[in-house]
């Protein structure tokens, strides 16, 4: 699988919530190698800022060549700002698609789980899987992205004030509605993985899980973006398998969620 | 026209090559760059064992730099010997090896395995901010840096490079006892200690709470030390700290560098010092420059 540096094109870009942005861009290439759960390596256009953002893709349009990020501004001054400034007709850099995917031949029933951020990957993802799939979604009160994923299966909701859906976890939305998988594939914080982890364990299903740490070169040179693994690592002979290269997705087995 | 470089008897087409923890050993750039247009390729820090490094968050970014605290994780030099040494070899480039260790025993172990195998040059890390039990002591004390650099000498069946820290009060100190020690370069700098805040959530940035500050950031004070270490030693000077172009590269080479190292520059452009390589040749044809010794130590007092 090839990765590529290219001059994306800006299609368009849209605030699709509070700090919410969706961005399409027109690759050369990355689209078309492209899969769910993979990333893009973002690069602003402000040389005081090294390192490019990591940024799940979010949708993959393959015929036309171009992918979809759906992104949060983290705050005034960063580099996610600067991404939401970026307009149609812009060139933003891009180095990807980077990373190893979710797989998506898949047997039985899946469970498609994004929580905050993570959620964006799931909808390629709930694109590409064409069995019985079940998405839920967790947020902390407002929604995004929740219509479009209805178009590829049930959803689920669980927000933490209870203003939408279930009121706590997706782990509780799962209880409520009485939910039953085959295999997850999970995305969002830590403390939701380590959950659906242990979820998954419980139930003894299969379960993968995309991590997200720190990252500099994006592509398993730099050590940079590690998380500790159950077995010995291919590249170090350590416990640390990359997030960027080994990962981001991984089977819940496979790392520790400390 | 002349890139070529000789640095203990080791000639290098041209002076470019890659600093030492931002490139691997090669294998994930070289699907971005052509490593056989680089000088030479610095490998990541080998110890005589795996290290499994520090804990994340390893990585900040700061302005027009980044803190790393990496921890020298890498896999031992058996390890690197059988898989990472035959995928260099494929290349017409140099192979430089960056040795680490927390004892001299430790890195002995290492010299005197790699006596054994085809490389060119051996580059000794006495510099990690990001390591414990005494390590950067080695490069911040100068009795320490001359009793190591002669030791490893006396098993090194190749050319040492003795790698520097800035974090000191003179480094020329330092320089001059690796040079007084045997060794037959030095390289500098490594980067500077550094720390950084998390405001919001009132931790540190780091898990190891300091890292080593990297980038264009630290530029002005590599060329200013590379400039006092080349007026203070004889052997040849490796400059490196926040290159990102041939500009940068030139201004360590006329503040007196033999040869350059390209490091943070890789991770926002993982050909940068192929390119480095490619626009230096253009700058030497645009000023008319014949020979790249010309420009070695070339700045006008």
């Amino acid at each position: 699988m090839s990765k590529y540096k290219e001059h994306a094109l800006v299609c368009s870009q849209e605030q699709i919530g509070t700090d919410i942005w969706s961005l399409w861009l027109q690759t050369g290439n990355i689209a078309r190698e492209a899969g769910a759960g993979q990333f893009l390596s973002v690069y602003t256009n402000d040389g005081t800022k090294l390192l490019p953002r990591p940024i799940s893709i979010c949708e993959i349009d393959r015929e036309w060549n171009r992918v979809r990020l759906v992104y949060r501004v983290t705050g005034p001054g960063t580099g996610t700002e600067q991404f939401a400034r970026l307009e149609p007709g812009d060139i933003v850099e891009v180095l990807g698609p980077l990373g190893n995917g979710f797989p998506v031949d898949l047997k039985g029933t899946v469970f498609l789980v994004g929580g905050g951020i993570g959620i964006p990957p799931m909808l390629e993802l709930a694109r590409e899987i064409t069995g019985d799939k079940k998405i839920i979604v967790g947020y902390r009160d407002e929604q995004y992205l929740t219509e479009e994923l209805k178009n590829y299966g049930e959803v689920y909701t669980a927000t933490e004030d209870g203003s939408e859906g279930t009121k706590g976890t997706v782990l509780d939305a799962i209880r409520e509605h009485g939910l039953r998988a085959d295999v997850i594939c999970a995305c969002g914080p830590t403390p939701m993985l380590r959950a659906i982890k242990e979820y998954a364990a419980e139930e003894n299903i299969p379960c993968y899980l995309s991590l997200e740490e720190r990252m500099a070169c994006g592509i398993g040179a730099c050590l940079g973006c590690v998380c500790q693994s159950t077995e010995v690592d291919s590249h170090s002979h350590v416990r640390n398998k990359r997030v960027c290269k080994d990962g981001p997705v991984f089977l819940a087995t496979e790392v520790e969620l400390s | 026209m002349n890139t070529r470089v000789k640095i203990a008897g080791v000639e290098l087409k041209n002076p470019v090559m890659t600093a030492s923890g931002t490139f691997g050993s090669g294998e994930e750039y070289s699907e971005f760059a052509d490593l056989n247009k680089l000088g030479a390729i610095v490998t990541k820090g080998v110890a005589n064992v795996p290290w499994e490094g520090n804990k994340p968050p390893r990585i900040a970014e700061t302005s027009s730099g980044m803190l790393n605290a990496i921890g020298l994780q890498n896999p031992g030099v058996e390890v690197f010997c059988k898989r990472d040494l035959p995928f260099l070899r494929k290349y017409d480039t140099k192979i430089i090896v960056n040795v680490c260790g927390h004892t001299p025993e430790e890195y002995l172990k290492v010299v005197e395995r790699l006596s054994d195998e085809s490389i060119d040059l051996m580059e000794i890390n006495i510099s990690c901010p990001n390591v414990n039990e005494g390590f950067l002591a080695f490069g911040q004390d100068a009795g320490h840096v001359e009793r190591l650099t002669a030791q490893i000498k006396k098993v090194a069946a190749h050319p040492v490079i003795m790698k520097l820290t800035p974090n000191v009060t003179d480094i020329t100190e330092i320089a001059k006892a690796a040079e007084a020690g045997g060794a037959d370069a030095v390289s500098l700098i490594n980067t500077l200690t550094g720390m950084k805040i998390d405001v919001r959530r009132r931790t540190f940035a780091l898990a190891n709470r300091t890292g080593g500050l990297s980038g264009p950031a630290i530029k002005p004070v590599a060329v200013r030390m590379v400039y006092q270490t080349a007026h203070a030693v004889k052997i040849p000077v490796i400059g490196m700290g926040g290159i990102a172009s041939a500009e940068d590269a030139l201004e360590f080479i006329l503040a007196g560098a033999t040869a350059v190292a390209v490091g943070t520059a890789n991770f926002r452009n993982p050909s940068a010092a192929e390119e480095i390589a490619d626009d230096l040749k253009a700058y030497m044809e645009q000023f008319k420059v014949d020979d790249i010794q010309e420009l070695i130590g070339g700045v006008r007092e």
